[in-house]
């Protein structure tokens, strides 16, 4: 059975053709690439990509419009019915948005734009997308974003502790994220966002191949499901 | 009709961009200020049939992100 999985491209993505090129590589099927505009989601799939990037040019807030366009009602429903949602950097701005992770991302603490590899700790190695990794491993990925400040209220940060949620953390200062928190889960555990970008580190040429596993942890899971 | 919407970040959120104007102010040579939080307006041209529900309604769910937003909405005089 091959791996339906779609990246959904707004008006200022600049990372679908990487994620796209990623999951293609590493699932051996090309992602459907679908535009922000249309109102419907292909039928069957199994994984769905919020690429990084600059989406509407951030106006507003950073993944706002965006989670309010088109595509993005299919998104949401289709997440509720439980298909994996993977939102890297702008993507993970736009779940925030959309509501289907809490918190938001907020100007970086330095005010500067951070763009480098960074040392990562995978945080719950339970998950769908982060059962290739080894528990409490440190993993290095880049990260490139102005807004990847992670803000929610102490209750909600406590609670995504207590119930697992935050995926990956910061294992060095980023960008001034409560709880040095790079990555979360909703509560069903098939959202995932994250500042980091994993489809940036999957071949030895581009300097590591630490974010291959997320992608094969939910290939895996689809496999066995 | 005019409508200003005023947003403004919630207390206890960081606003570095409120901090690097306060660096900038004092940079100026202007000393006595205290803190500084940024902010936007979003001035809205809206029919007089708008209601206060529907500018409500577009304030929380798309002017500002309540997670870490307020805003404030005034109507201006015709």
């Amino acid at each position: 059975m091959s791996f339906r999985s779609a990246v959904i491209t707004f008006p200022g993505s600049n990372c679908d053709r990487d994620m796209a090129d990623a999951l293609e590589k590493i699932a051996g099927a090309a992602p459907f690439r679908v535009w922000h505009g249309d109102a419907d989601l292909p039928d069957g799939l199994d994984f769905i990509a919020l690429p990084g990037g600059f989406s509407y040019g951030d106006y507003l807030r950073s993944g706002a419009m965006a989670a309010r366009s088109p595509i993005m009602q299919a998104v949401v429903a289709a997440a509720n019915r439980g298909v994996p949602v993977l939102g890297v950097c702008n993507g993970f701005q736009v779940l925030t948005e959309s509501g289907l992770l809490p918190g938001a991302l907020l100007r970086n603490a330095g005010m500067n734009f951070v763009c480098r590899n960074v040392r990562l700790s995978v945080a719950n190695n339970q998950s769908l997308f982060t059962s290739g990794y080894d528990a409490g491993a440190e993993i290095v990925i880049p990260v490139a974003h102005h807004d990847g400040n992670y803000f929610a209220d102490d209750a909600a940060l406590d609670r995504l502790e207590g119930e697992g949620r935050v995926a990956f953390r910061y294992a060095e200062a980023v960008n001034g994220s409560a709880r040095q928190i790079a990555g979360v889960l909703n509560a069903a555990g098939n959202v995932l966002g994250m500042m980091p970008h994993p489809e940036r580190m999957i071949e030895p040429e581009q300097g590591g191949t630490d974010g291959r596993a997320l992608f094969e942890s939910a290939i895996t899971a689809l496999a066995a499901g | 009709m005019k409508v200003r919407v005023y947003v403004s970040l919630k207390n206890g959120v960081l606003d570095p961009q409120g901090r690097a104007i306060h660096h900038a102010i004092e940079g100026l040579g202007i000393n006595g200020v205290r803190d500084v939080r940024a902010g936007k307006m979003i001035e809205l041209d809206v029919d007089d049939s708008v209601s206060d529900t529907a500018l409500e309604e577009m304030a929380s769910k798309l002017l500002a992100n309540m997670v870490i937003e307020n805003y404030r909405i005034e109507r201006l005089a015709a």
